[in-house]
């Protein structure tokens, strides 16, 4: 009886063991694709290897600094703009009110290729529809990870869908000319990333979970603006 | 006359170094907030003014990050907090080994960090604590020209020893956070040894690359 007790006991703290390990480890129930996933990430890396970072080696050796800082600052303009949109989204009225005045002076001063907002020390805003779903209460739902484009949840992936049926440059009507903006929008962000995706690659044990892991944490953050419920387990 | 301003400048940095260096015995009783603000900038007037590291010595960047910046976090506390319930089931010796290996992972990763460093600013945000607070996160923000500002907290503690490290927050990532999941992996895949082989050889392999 008395040892019957006892495994009862066992078992329900090696169940107790495994729930909280997973709670305190981003459980799998985000990321329930992870087999999926962990194949396009070996392809992510085999194109980011072969065809993205040499890319982004000649981008960087030939484009001076001062014109790939202008190439941010143009599409950072954009995205600012729908930073505002997002933060009326949220409830945020300042916020958007900030956001608008950064486009504002930056378009209208040189077309958005200098950042003279950011001099004069108005920080962007950074919102985005995938956080506006969350702030709206959707479900991140399951993780995913898309080869070129990297790692996204539905909600976020969703978020970039409808970023990019908004526009603006899905309705440049020159097919090439919209082709090669969305091209160059991608380096930029691949160059821009480049010190991160090496600092990843010192630290993780595992590569493909240490993204996972940070993307999650990061869009948490950002979601709650920096205040993210604690979920912190103590020693 | 460029080299005699450049002999100056020299000349400068040594003294700045050597001034830092004498710095560290008389602050032991300084709050959070201005132990981060002093290693930030000591480490920052060193790696600035160093010429081997300038030109990208990896075993003097490591050098200055042992002799500078490492004294100022808690890795006990790190590798614990990262190693979660598993923590207590690991003998003492795998304890000592996981700090270990550990520590050196996060400095090879924080000297690779440093490498990019280029003329960054750091913002040294207003301490929201009270004054007999023992656990405090101190907010910095790294400000980069033509870039998005980087937050950079650092969760402190106070020990007999002063204020201590135990968790850098970068832009909402927790380092210790991202590794739990990590070591909790390798510890269920084979075990708290296999975990130390992981690590183990992971430092192995990027001393010999």
């Amino acid at each position: 009886m008395i040892r019957g007790a006892a495994a009862a006991l066992r078992a329900l703290a090696v169940i107790a063991t495994a729930v909280l390990a997973g709670c305190a480890a981003a459980p799998s129930r985000d990321d329930p694709f992870e087999p999926m996933n962990r194949a396009m990430f070996e392809v992510h890396e085999v194109v980011d290897k072969t065809v993205m970072k040499p890319l982004i080696d000649v981008y960087t050796a030939v484009v001076p600094k001062l014109v790939r800082t202008g190439v941010s600052n143009f599409f950072n303009n954009i995205d600012d703009l729908f930073s505002g949109v997002n933060a009326l989204l949220q409830g945020k009225p300042d916020k958007a009110g900030n956001d608008f005045g950064r486009v504002m002076l930056n378009t209208f001063v040189m077309g958005g290729i200098f950042d003279l907002a950011s001099d004069i020390g108005i920080e962007r805003g950074g919102e985005d529809f995938g956080q506006t779903f969350g702030v709206w209460g959707f479900p991140q739902g399951p993780y995913l990870f898309v080869p070129v484009f990297g790692p996204t949840t539905i909600r976020d992936g969703t978020g970039v869908i409808v970023r990019i049926a908004v526009g603006p440059v899905g309705y440049i009507p020159d097919v090439p000319a919209r082709n090669i903006l969305y091209g160059i929008g991608a380096v930029d962000i691949r160059a821009q990333a480049a010190d991160a995706i090496g600092i990843a690659e010192t630290a993780a044990l595992d590569k493909y979970r240490f993204i996972r892991n940070a993307y999650l944490q990061r869009r948490q953050y950002l979601v709650y603006d920096g205040k993210p419920p604690p979920d912190k387990e103590e020693e | 006359m460029p080299r005699l301003i450049e002999c100056l400048r020299r000349g400068a940095a040594v003294i700045v170094a050597a001034g830092l260096a004498a710095v560290p015995m008389a602050h032991a009783q300084e709050g959070p907030e201005a132990l981060v603000k002093r290693v930030s900038e000591d480490v920052i007037v060193t790696i600035k003014a160093d010429p081997q590291v300038q030109a990208g010595n990896q075993a003097r960047i490591r050098e200055v990050m042992e002799t500078r910046l490492a004294p100022n976090f808690d890795f006990v506390r790190m590798t614990a907090l990262a190693m979660g319930r598993n923590w207590r089931a690991a003998t003492p010796e795998q304890q000592q080994r996981l700090t270990d290996e550990f520590r050196t992972l996060l400095v090879r990763t924080y000297s690779g960090a440093l490498t990019k460093y280029r003329d960054e600013v750091i913002e040294y945000k207003p301490l929201r604590a009270a004054p007999g607070d023992t656990d405090v996160t101190v907010r910095t923000a790294v400000l980069k020209p033509g870039g998005a500002p980087i937050q950079i907290d650092y969760s402190m503690g106070k020990s007999a020893a002063g204020w201590k490290a135990y968790d850098v927050i970068v832009g909402g990532v927790s380092l210790v956070t991202n590794y739990r999941d990590e070591f909790n992996e390798q510890i269920r895949n084979g075990g708290v040894d296999g975990l130390i082989k992981v690590l183990a050889d992971k430092n192995k392999g990027a001393t010999a690359k």
